[in-house]
């Protein structure tokens, strides 16, 4: 009980962390980083709640893929160099901040309505099956069996829109690379 | 036990770092990187009413959100390529070509 309450913490202020850390990062490079670190921490409350397909998948899909196409692409653009936040912006940094504590509040206000104490379904071991890779993908082949085809539509629009979009057009500094 | 609220608030805080990113910052990476952990943060709520209604249905709608976010990062990063390239900056202020 103490230990799940540690583990849940100790997470929780990583993941927050990783998270303010990669806001603040000047160099892309190192806010890459700092987001991996939120999402390790994530996936680590992924598994607390029983969803070890899911937090693994957190980890393959994201850390291991989507993030790096970031850095892939961080590197590709050779950003390193780039001074942006020294400019100017034309709304003052409290403003900001001011909004974004105001639209946590307002979250919070929503979520005290849920009651505070776990109810009698909140089972403590779930058991082998609950969140396993069988159980979740027998759903994913029955009952979400359309939404699960749609994804690869999804994902071949995907593809054809980011070939298009970073395709060079004809005529365009072809000699350069 | 941990209650259901705590992930909430841990998810709210989240997600309002995820705001506050796209609001004040101005690199073009940053911001969809704070897209990115918005997403994450909807997931981890939406995992913590699963794990708390003790139904699995959460986890398929979490692994159909991470296809949307796989997809979306491929498109999102093709457009800044685009926009590298014609304007040489990931500068969000600079792109400001609806104002004038």
């Amino acid at each position: 009980m103490m230990l799940e309450t540690a583990v849940f913490y100790a997470a929780a202020v990583i993941a927050v962390f990783g998270a303010i850390m990669m806001v603040l990062q000047r160099n892309p490079v190192a806010s890459v980083l700092y987001l991996i670190l939120s999402l390790v921490a994530q996936a680590v409350l992924y598994v607390q709640l029983a969803a070890m397909f899911v937090g693994a998948l957190l980890i393959i899909i994201y850390a291991g893929a989507i993030l790096v196409l970031f850095l892939f692409v961080i590197m590709l653009l050779n950003l390193r160099g780039e001074k942006i936040e020294q400019e100017k912006s034309p709304i003052p940094t409290a403003t900001k901040l001011i909004l974004s504590l105001l639209f946590f509040v307002e979250l919070v206000m929503i979520f005290r309505q849920f009651s505070t104490t776990p109810t009698s379904e909140y089972i403590t071991d779930a058991g082998w099956q609950f969140g396993d890779v069988v159980p979740v993908a027998e759903l994913l082949f029955t009952k979400y069996l359309y939404p699960f085809e749609l994804t690869s539509i999804l994902l071949l629009v995907a593809i054809v829109g980011a070939v298009i979009m970073a395709k060079r057009e004809k005529g365009e500094d072809e000699g350069e690379m | 036990m941990i209650p259901v609220t705590h992930y909430l608030i841990l998810s709210a805080l989240l997600f309002s770092v995820g705001v506050a990113g796209v609001i004040s910052s101005r690199n073009l990476i940053v911001m969809f990187m704070s897209i990115e952990l918005m997403l994450n943060a909807a997931n981890l709520s939406i995992i913590a009413f699963s794990r708390y209604l003790n139904i699995m249905d959460g986890h398929v709608i979490v692994f159909l959100v991470l296809t949307v976010a796989a997809a979306e990062a491929a498109v999102g990063l093709a457009i800044i390529i685009a926009i590298f390239r014609n304007r040489a900056t990931i500068n969000a202020d600079r792109f400001n070509l609806f104002k004038r």
